[in-house]
Parts: C-alpha cells; structure tokens; sequence
C-alpha cells in the first residue's frame, strides 16, 4: 500500500443520505475532504421545456412535482406568477386557506428535513416521531384536494374548491397540539451530547460567503443574514400576519437546526392567525375569462358547461410581459419568472429552485470536513433533488 | 407604484451608452443593457447599489421574433433595501457568447452551467463550465425552441391525444 496517496470515491446516486438521487464524487485524503463535485440531474424531466406547450392551466400539476416534499409552496409560487401577469385579485378567504395551506407545507417540508437529518446523524427515534406528525398534514391535504402529495389545489384567481366542514376542526387541534411535538424533538435533540457533537462546528459559512453563493431560506438565516421574503417583500398577503423571524449567529448545522425549529413554532402562530381570519365567502375570484365555473353550473346548464369546455380546451390568453415572482419556500426563495407573448400558453417559464442554489455551497462547506460529516452537510442544507432536476 | 428606482437612475449616469432599454413591467424594473459591459454593470450594481444577491440566471430563446435570438436575464435581489432589479443582454446566436457573471457573483457559476447546458450559450472565463442537468455527450441544446420537445429523432408532439 503506497502512503499519502489522494483517493477518490464515489457517494450515491443510490446512497440513503443523499436524499434522492444526487451523486458525489468525493476526493479524500485519509478521512477529510479535499475536494467534492456533486453531480446532478439524474431527475431531469424537462418541467420548463414541457411548459411551453400547455396551457396555463395545464402547467400546474407539473409544479407540485418539483419539491414533492412541499407540494403547495410550489403551486403557490407558479400561480402567484400567473395572477401577476393576468392582474387579477384574490378573495380574503382563499388568501387565507393558501396561508394555511403553504404555513402546514413549510412544517411538512421541515418535518421532513428534521427526521432524515436526525436519521442520517444517528437519531431515529426523531425519525418516527416527525413522521407521525407529517401525517397528519397529509390527511389535511387528502381532506381539502384528494391527493395527499400532489395537491394541484391552488388556481390562478383562488383556489379549486372551499375546504370541506372538518378542515377548521382538523388544523386547529393539529396546531393546538404542534408546540407540545416540537419540544419532544427538541428534548430528544437539543442536549443531546451526541447530536451537539456532530453539529456545532459542522459546515460553517459565513453570512457574506452565504449572500455570495446565493443560499436563501432558513440556510441563509443560521449564517445570520436576517432576510425572510414573507416579511421583506411581502407576497399572498403576508404583510398583514405578524411573526418572527429566528437568525443564527454561529452559521454552523445547530443554528440552521435551531432556526428550522423556531420557523415551525412562527408557522403555527401564523395559520393560528390565519384560522381567525377565515371568513365565509367566496375562494374564487369574479374573472370568469380565467375561473372554472362552478361544477353545479357545469352538470345543469349549458352555459355553464361551454364555459367549462372553452377554459379546459384552449386556456385563457394571458396579457404580453414578463413577471418574476419569488416566494419563501421552505427550503429558500422559490422563484417563477413567466414570460406570456399574449397567447394560452407561457413562452419561457422559468423555476429558480431554491435546492439547487443552495447546493452548490457544499463545496464550499464540505471542503476540509471529515467524510462522516459530509452526511450531516447534505441533511443540513435540506436539498431536494426533485426540484433540483426539474 | 414609484416612478423611479433608487439603482435605475445611478445605472443610467453611469452607463448611458450602453443602457438599450429601460422599463417597468407590473411593478418589476428591467433595465436591458449591452452584453459587453454586462459584468462591469453587475459589478456596479453589487458595490454601488448594494444588489449583494444575485438570484436567478437565465435565458430565453426568441427564435424569429428579435434580431438577437437569445436575451440573458440576471435577477438581481438587494438583502438590505429589501428590493429587486432585473438585468437583461440581447446575445446573438452568430456569436454566443457572454462574460461571466462570476466574477462577480459566486451563484452564477452553476446557473451560468445551467443556460450553458439547456441553451448553449457559452460563458467567458467561467471557471468550470460542463453540462451539468444533461449528459456530457449529449447532443443538442433542449431547451432552445428549435428543439423538439420529444427530443431529436422522435415523432413530433401533437398535443395530448386524450
């Protein structure tokens, strides 16, 4: 065996901790990293290819199929877009159901981040605790669209239909219950000498380094940057919900785990405020050039089913321009930039996903780490290779 | 919905020359500048206008409908004044190329890979430019209009037949 010898080896596209299909080609000298080229685009699907021949309509289940773990914010984000290019306004109570809705998605999405990352750094009682939970979020959305990932529930001017009569009942006892969840995790995690161990110290970067490479979201914040585009440039009517904002100062993993923690905390206060502003009313907007008609209208009249036939088949024409819409996704700012050239369909529709920025700090952050907390850099940085990909 | 921007009127001081449109589309500002000065007008933006963030790189492809048939678009987003601004470079297809806004910024090194990738437009002294979503001996550049949605080879798309 010849000593001092640089060794390259090869992490996933297979490997359990990679969430997803994201490879890494690792060189190494002994156990610390020296340099690490992820390799990615093994779920490529051509989302914003496929765009530019469907209607407006039609690209919206495309979307919740980008971050599968956070189908919602996705929908929201591509139909706030869409709402900016058409200009139209959206009932209070629709406004109201979305906050709702994409507040529970960020938990689900952190849920989920919290119990791999915990099961990649050895913690798997977390695991099945925060999956216990996300369940529950999942019957929401069984309740409300069907479908318990793929929600396709939002549309452009509100939303496809009013939540059922349990929905109030379900997310208040959901919420009520959530405070008292996330101190079991913090219980099991926060002191715990083995967990702090592995994440104090772990994938530092500075907040300028941060700004640099573009990291947002609750990443950008543990690095102390204090920037929430909920709160700094409002969107879906969040400037009227009042909510703070967790910063780290230390930019290590257990001050993004700390953020992420106090995040899930602000987003239970925030559907409880949205739960009082849930007013009867209509949750579609009065622009039937864009809106479904309602099915009743469909089934017994015949305008009502032409009008149905007319959106479904040819779309509704958008105005000329070009919007960028960037929304607080849970993993970061989820952009849309649509540009319409008049007709039904969008000409360039473009997804900035948040994971995909945020990745390309892993050179930066593994560089110099051990193997074993390389793990622990891809969990923190919560990455989803579906939206990755596109 | 203000009438001016803070970094729109420095911009225009700064660069008249090379500034070839300015507009403001649904409370969006654009400012399409000339592909040569393209870095030097992020530069400005990052050290005198505080756009410390740079969000987006992209590119879209009018295929017969402008005399340059690909425009760049850099969205650019400030962390302390809490705004954006958009960039934008007309890039002929005769001479694809652009500078690199990495030297600038360090998120466009996998963004610029990205338009490299999917509309072959190339980056000078990009310091790592590959294909990065397709394969490396891919042949063709998916999402130009002129690529079929299919890809190469394949019965042409007729719509969904359902």
């Amino acid at each position: 065996m010849a000593n001092n010898e640089i060794m390259t080896i090869n992490m996933g596209p297979q490997h359990p901790s990679t969430h997803g299909v994201l490879r890494l080609v690792i060189e190494l000298d002994g156990e610390n990293i020296l340099k690490i080229d992820p390799e990615i685009g093994f779920l490529h699907r051509g989302v914003e290819k496929l765009s530019e021949h469907r209607t407006y309509h039609q690209t919206l289940p495309l979307t919740d199929r980008l971050d599968y773990l956070a189908p919602m914010s996705n929908n929201l984000g591509y139909i706030l877009a869409v709402e900016k290019l058409l200009g139209i306004d959206v009932p209070e109570r629709a406004q109201a159901i979305r906050i709702i809705m994409t507040e529970l998605t960020r938990l689900q999405s952190h849920l989920v981040w919290l119990a791999c990352h915990a099961l990649d750094i050895g913690a798997m009682t977390v695991f099945i605790y925060a999956f216990r939970e996300r369940e529950t979020i999942m019957e929401t959305y069984e309740l409300i669209s069907g479908a318990r990932m793929t929600s396709n529930f939002f549309r452009a001017g509100g939303l496809s239909q009013d939540v059922p009569a349990e929905f109030e009942k379900k997310v208040r006892d959901f919420i009520a219950e959530m405070p008292g969840f996330l101190d079991t995790y913090e219980g099991l995690l926060t002191g715990n000498p083995i967990w702090r161990k592995r994440t104090i110290g772990n994938g530092v970067i500075s907040a300028e380094d941060a700004t640099d490479i573009g990291i947002t979201g609750p990443a950008l914040r543990g690095s102390g940057v204090d920037f929430d585009l909920r709160r700094d440039i409002p969107y879906a009517g969040y400037e009227n919900y009042t909510f703070e904002v967790p910063v780290g100062t230390e930019c290590d993993t257990f001050d993004r785990y700390k953020c992420r923690l106090i995040e899930m905390r602000e987003s239970c206060k925030i559907v409880t405020q949205a739960m009082e502003r849930l007013k009867p009313g209509p949750v579609l907007a009065d622009s039937p050039q864009v809106c479904y008609p309602a099915k009743d209208s469909v089934y017994n009249s015949i305008e009502g089913l032409i009008h149905h036939f007319k959106i479904a088949s040819e779309g509704y024409p958008v105005p000329e321009g070009e919007v960028y819409m960037g929304i607080e996704a849970p993993k970061g700012e989820l952009g849309y930039y649509l540009v319409s050239d008049g007709s039904s369909k969008p000409y360039r529709m473009r997804v900035r996903p948040p994971s995909f920025v945020n990745l390309q700090a892993i050179e930066k952050m593994a560089k110099g780490a051990m193997l074993a907390d390389l793990v622990a850099i891809i969990g923190t940085l919560d990455i989803v290779l579906g939206e990755i990909d596109r | 919905m203000a009438d001016t921007n803070r970094a729109v009127e420095k911009l225009q001081g700064k660069f008249e020359a090379s500034i070839l449109e300015v507009k403001q589309d649904r409370g969006d500002w654009i400012v399409t500048v000339k592909k040569e000065d393209i870095v030097a007008v992020l530069s400005f933006l990052k050290q005198e206008c505080k756009f410390d963030m740079l969000t987006d790189v992209t590119a879209i492809d009018y295929l017969g409908k402008a005399a340059d048939r690909f425009m760049m678009v850099y969205q650019l987003t400030s962390v302390p004044f809490k705004d954006r601004l958009r960039i934008k470079a007309p890039v002929a297809e005769g001479n694809c190329l652009i500078g690199s806004a990495t030297q600038v910024y360090g998120s466009a090194g996998w963004l610029e890979r990205e338009v490299f990738d999917l509309f072959g437009i190339r980056f000078d002294k990009h310091p790592d430019l590959r294909r990065i979503l397709m394969t490396p001996d891919w042949e063709g550049y998916p999402l130009r209009k002129d690529y079929p949605l299919q890809g190469p080879g394949r019965e042409p798309y007729k719509g969904r037949l359902s």
